[in-house]
């Protein structure tokens, strides 16, 4: 019980933390619009998918929904160090749970943030030119919260054994903008050249992405008149198999680092 | 209320358990030994004090009773739970006010003790109780929607008071609780921490640099490079003096210390630029030293011992002038 109470107090912290930064999260939407109508639009014009007939703005959609997912759950993770730094973490270390609580209630409230702001983006969506049913919006929202739980953990894996807040920018030119870059957000990872192929393959997040495509854009890209292709490569389960996977291995180490570092 | 200094815990009567016992507890860094071998026992209800300059070991020595660092050697109880072995029943037991403030500046005062709250397993309805009762003892009530981010430092650290206290702990840990407060912050929550000892018999274990807190304690304990080197109550640390002390400034300090020696057979101790004597009548003794000291005297004090006076003559050093603090810890208090 004692582990449950304090996964939520981890929790609800981070969640009243984030219902009080409501101003930037709606700040934080500009991001993702400009990835999806600047970037989109502009590499659109020169750049065509499935064959050359598909939709840009369409294909990378999903793209920028995992790009938001990764940041948010990377971002909030690494508000460890801050509480290392500015003493809250001492208030939760010092109280009579276990760190592995800790652990768990930070990819919890990770996971939470990440689909709150990942379902605002699906307001783009018409805009976008992305239609979908009530089925696939709760199947994305899922995947969404996978990920970022994924994604958390693997943060705090990291913010664990950080001391300092100087750390972050190996926190984001090392981790966040490979996984980024690397994940089909922006591109198909069909058809790759050989030496990016595996990297991209073991970007866990090429999965989330891939499985968030599948289910923002159901019937596919169209081509042409009345004719789709998948918008997805691998199989939706197989994608979220390899994200569970990964996330529970992340939680395992995030747990372990964590308390190791006690 | 006075025990021998060191007494080995198995001396003393079972009839009572004492609130924290602390059986030859050292921490090293690597080389460095912070705390070495230190023993003693807290009673229930006391108010006591670790009284030593910046590095002596005091935080150490806190952060392993309050579970924070785990011990390199030796044993501590606190409350009667092992702090290595049963760390959760330690800190379901004890209530801490860190030396940096460990609130969430974002949240309200009573966002910060509902969470405190819950992550103590306090049932909601008597948590919702004793979060009004505490910010109203704190005078903090009517501020009680602000965010922290709001509030002074005073301010804060009562805040930190009234939510070290919500689960009930047996023994309330402040670690240097009134730095950075203004005089009347400080006095206000001396007034409430005698309050605490008082209606509930907490005990209470700080740390300070400030004589004048340390003064106000049951007993203290001097530390100094990582060993306990007194533990008495202050009025019988500053008895052990001797009586009175009488500093002296003289041309020639050398000189002159040879002379008392010689001609007066006292023994002074070189502190500074001072020459400090432990003397039984200083008011006697004072007339006869501006008489008949050769070396011409350029300064004269008679005072009362003090705490800082049994410092100086257990260790021949001021506790003022301690090293720099944690440069750290410092830009952290700036900061807040």
């Amino acid at each position: 019980m004692s582990e449950a109470r304090a996964i939520y107090a981890i929790w609800l912290r981070d969640i009243k933390r984030l219902w009080l930064d409501r101003a930037r999260i709606l700040i934080g939407l500009l991001q993702p619009a400009l990835y999806l109508f600047v970037l989109g639009s502009g590499l659109g014009s020169v750049t065509r998918i499935a064959g050359g007939k598909g939709d840009y703005i369409q294909f990378i959609f999903p793209g920028v929904i995992g790009l938001t997912v990764l940041f948010t759950a990377v971002f909030s993770a690494v508000s460890i160090v801050f509480d290392r730094e500015f003493g809250f973490l001492k208030e939760v270390l010092v109280a009579p749970v276990s760190r592995r609580a800790i652990a768990i209630g930070k990819s919890l409230s990770g996971s939470t943030q990440a689909t709150v702001q990942g379902i605002l983006i699906l307001i783009f969506a018409p805009l976008a030119g992305v239609h979908f049913g009530f089925g696939e919006l709760l199947g994305l929202i899922v995947i969404m919260a996978l990920t970022g739980f994924a994604m958390t953990s693997f943060g705090v894996l990291f913010a664990a054994r950080f001391r300092s807040t100087e750390a972050f920018p190996i926190v984001i030119n090392g981790i966040l903008l490979p996984l980024f870059f690397l994940s089909g957000a922006l591109y198909p990872v069909t058809n790759l050249p050989v030496w990016l192929t595996p990297f991209v393959h073991i970007d866990p997040l090429t999965y989330g992405i891939d499985a968030m495509r599948g289910a923002a854009l159901p019937k596919g890209l169209e081509v042409g008149p009345g004719v789709f292709v998948p918008a997805h490569v691998y199989p939706i389960w197989l994608s979220v198999a390899v994200i569970v996977a990964f996330g529970l291995v992340m939680v395992w180490l995030a747990v372990w680092q964590f308390s190791r570092a006690e | 209320m006075l025990t021998e200094p060191r007494k080995s815990l198995g001396e003393r009567a079972p009839a009572e358990a004492a609130a924290i016992s602390v059986e030859n507890l050292s921490r090293r860094f690597g080389k460095l030994e912070a705390v070495k071998g230190v023993s003693f026992a807290v009673h229930p209800g006391e108010i006591f004090g670790f009284l030593g300059p910046n590095g002596a070991g005091k935080s150490t020595t806190i952060s392993m009773l309050t579970t924070l660092l785990t011990p390199s050697g030796g044993r501590a109880e606190v409350a009667g739970h092992d702090v290595v072995r049963e760390r959760n029943q330690v800190r379901q037991a004890i209530g801490i006010i860190f030396q940096e403030q460990a609130l969430d500046l974002r949240l309200s005062a009573l966002d910060n003790l509902w969470l405190h709250a819950i992550l103590y397993g306090v049932p909601t309805a008597r948590a919702a109780q004793r979060i009004e009762q505490g910010l109203r003892a704190v005078d903090l009530w009517d501020r009680r929607k602000e965010p922290v981010s709001r509030y002074s430092g005073g301010m804060k650290r009562r805040l930190e008071m009234a939510r070290g206290l919500i689960h009930t702990p047996q023994v309330l840990f402040l670690d240097e609780p009134t730095v950075g407060l203004d005089p009347q912050s400080r006095y206000a929550m001396w007034d409430y921490i005698q309050r605490l000892r008082q209606e509930f018999g907490l005990t209470i274990f700080m740390t300070t640099h400030y004589m004048d807190e340390a003064e106000a304690c049951d007993r203290i304990a001097i530390m100094d490079k990582g060993s306990v080197i007194a533990l008495d109550s202050p009025a019988a640390l500053k008895a052990s003096l001797g009586g009175d002390v009488i500093s002296l400034k003289t041309e020639h300090n050398g000189l002159a210390l040879a002379e008392l020696r010689e001609r007066f057979g006292l023994e002074a101790k070189l502190a500074e630029d001072q020459l400090r004597l432990e003397v039984k009548d200083g008011g006697e003794l004072l007339p006869r030293l501006l008489r008949e000291l050769q070396v011409k005297i350029l300064r004269v004090s008679l005072n009362q011992p003090t705490l800082d006076d049994v410092f100086v003559s257990l260790t021949g050093r001021e506790m003022r002038d301690e090293g720099p603090a944690d440069p750290r810890a410092m830009w952290m208090r700036r900061g807040r």
